[in-house]
């Protein structure tokens, strides 16, 4: 699976809106991912995983600063993640099956921010654009 | 089963109230077609989903959207049986339809899609987890016939 060229110009150019709120945005997903999906905090007991936290927010950061640096490298983004899947792979071990839903709680978050920007043409290029980004976070699982 | 509290269920259908059930139907049915293309295989007899205009744009999707989500309205009524309420629509799906129950989690969660970008900021982290729960219940209900 591979983004076309318009899928690839439709997720740039709607980068450069959202990264003015990235951090913001990051947060929010995680906030959601956690609502919604109390499972997934089982892999944070070392955060203080309360709506505005710092480490919440630090947190929502990285998170939306990787988003960021595949959408920048999005015609190699298994390269520009390489060192974040390993992580993955070998330290963090997230069940793959988190990768979904994390995915869509950002899709959440961009729709809620982004409502005119987000058109069914937007959603489908940034659901597969998550779905690659999830693919190489996962690939070196086994 | 789906286990919501009276909050959940409050918040549930307080936000249910404002929404545009007609619109927001085809504007979901559409989407999952246009972002899930192989749900289409579904859909041959209607008419031209060759793009994401097209698909949106179609009268039938948009009746169709409406059917559902005007069923997906009477499972909100009935929170506590949605395996009784959905039962027979479960034996259509199943024996009819043939429709694999992945289909129903698709839509439910570009259901909840909708519902964030119509509502903003009013759908919180705290409404969405109350409509996940009912999403999944739905589709587990929708599904829970199959045989």
């Amino acid at each position: 699976m591979s983004l076309t060229k318009a899928e690839r110009t439709i997720i740039t150019s709607m980068w450069n809106k959202i990264s003015t709120q990235a951090d913001a945005i990051g947060t929010e997903a995680l906030e959601r991912l956690f609502a919604s999906y109390p499972q997934t905090k089982t892999y944070f007991p070392h955060f203080d995983l309360n709506p505005g936290s710092a480490q919440l927010r630090a947190h929502g950061s990285k998170v939306v600063a990787a988003v960021g640096d595949a959408v920048k490298s999005i015609d190699n983004i298994a390269g520009a993640l390489s060192k974040l899947s390993e992580l993955h792979a070998y330290i963090l071990r997230v069940d793959p099956v988190n990768f979904k839903l994390l995915s869509h709680c950002l899709l959440v978050t961009v729709a809620l921010h982004f409502p005119a920007e987000f058109t069914a043409d937007a959603h489908a290029a940034w659901d597969k654009f998550l779905s690659v980004v999830s693919n190489v976070l996962t690939e070196k699982y086994r | 089963m789906v286990h919501l509290t009276g909050e959940e269920k409050g918040i549930v259908t307080g936000l249910w109230g404002k929404v545009n059930v007609d619109e927001v139907g085809g504007e979901a049915l559409g989407r999952l077609l246009v972002v899930y293309p192989w749900t289409q295989r579904f859909f041959d007899s209607f008419g031209d989903l060759s793009s994401a205009a097209a698909v949106m744009g179609n009268a039938k999707v948009k009746a169709h959207g409406k059917k559902v989500l005007d069923s997906f309205s009477e499972g909100l009524k009935n929170l506590d049986n949605l395996k009784g309420t959905f039962a027979k629509l479960s034996e259509l799906h199943c024996d009819k339809l043939h429709v694999d129950p992945e289909n129903f989690r698709l839509l439910g969660n570009v259901l909840v899609c909708v519902l964030a970008r119509n509502f903003g900021k009013d759908f919180t982290p705290q409404v969405q987890a109350a409509y996940q729960k009912v999403v999944v219940g739905v589709a587990t209900a929708l599904a829970h016939k199959y045989h």
